[in-house]
């Protein structure tokens, strides 16, 4: 089957009969590190799997953004979530699946997924534990 | 890099760094010459002449600027590893044109990877800027104008839009699949068409 005009006009047909629904930005941003070190471990498969969350759960109100090297190249893909009353939380070491997790359970529930945050201790950023699931 | 489409966004994100409202992404592939081509052109604010030599030098460059680092450095060695070429090309003020070539069967090369994933990538972090993806395949032909999908809509916003997006990624691969078949009878040119009869007979 090939995808036609007609299926995308569809869409637009629905969508302005949605009208202003996404219009409201009040929610949750997720940012994603996408600067050559971002990208090379792995960035791009994190930003499709939140493209399809955001769609397949009709979270209306998530803005997608990206940034360059904040310069812990180590630790991409790096993703922060940034929470309505401006509140940041930056995930690490990033997969397609720990980003469900987080849609799920901190845009969504709004609880920070500690697992997979990075921590400061002393000023100095501490590398997270490597857990396997 | 694992895939040349990697490349391929981390090139783009300079073109938006640089301002670019348009940016032109096209591939060629020819079997017969064994030859491949990725150039990305855009109207970005350009790279001044002097930092244009030593541009894919990853040390000079990162102290100058922030905008390129070793993003070009490895575009250009896997080129190079592939009996290929490397140019940068660049105006201030008119854009940069980078673009690589491929001996399309060298053991080396990188595999091509997933376009589509890559192409919602790059409209995810565009803005308004238009993407045009152009990918030629011994004769065959896709194009992908984000202008026509926002068009369509009447919105530049419109590739915000996940639903969208999930259109585009499909509509990218169901075309490049198309065009990786030889005997898919709609798109093929007069030229390829008079020759595979030819070859049959």
């Amino acid at each position: 089957m090939k995808k036609s005009l007609e299926e995308l006009k569809a869409i637009r047909d629905k969508k302005k009969a949605e009208l202003g629904l996404r219009k409201g930005k009040n929610g949750y941003k997720v940012v994603v590190g996408m600067a050559t070190c971002g990208i090379a471990a792995g960035a791009r498969p994190v930003m499709v799997r939140l493209m399809e969350e955001v769609n397949k759960r009709g979270l209306t109100d998530v803005t997608v953004a990206q940034t360059g090297c904040i310069g812990l190249c180590r630790l991409e893909p790096l993703v922060d979530v940034i929470d309505p009353d401006g509140g940041k939380v930056t995930y690490v070491h990033m997969t397609p699946d720990k980003m469900s997790r987080v849609i799920e359970e901190h845009v969504i529930g709004g609880t920070p997924v500690r697992d997979y945050t990075m921590n400061i201790l002393d000023g100095q950023i501490i590398d997270p534990v490597v857990r396997e699931d | 890099m694992k895939e040349l489409a990697l490349h391929i966004l981390d090139i783009s994100q300079n073109s938006i760094t640089a301002g670019a409202d348009r940016v032109d992404v096209t591939i060629r592939e020819d079997s017969k010459q064994d030859r491949m081509s990725i150039e990305i052109r855009d109207n970005g604010s350009g790279i001044p002449a002097e930092m244009l030599e030593n541009i894919t030098d990853p040390f000079v460059t990162t102290r100058t600027t922030r905008k390129v680092g070793l993003g070009l450095n490895l575009f250009q060695a896997g080129a190079l590893a592939c009996d290929g070429s490397f140019d940068v090309h660049s105006k201030p003020g008119e854009g940069t044109d980078v673009k690589a070539v491929y001996r399309r069967s060298h053991i080396d090369r990188a595999p091509l990877g997933n376009m589509p994933d890559t192409i919602v990538t790059m409209l995810m972090s565009f803005g308004h800027a238009r993407l045009v993806y152009t990918h030629e395949l011994d004769g065959r032909r896709f194009v992908f104008d984000s202008q026509e999908i926002t068009d369509t809509f009447d919105d530049p916003d419109a590739l915000t839009d996940p639903e969208v997006l999930e259109w585009v990624r499909e509509f990218v691969a169901e075309g490049l699949d198309e065009i990786s078949r030889p005997d898919s009878g709609e798109d093929i040119i007069e030229g390829v068409k008079d020759e595979k009869i030819t070859g049959r007979a």
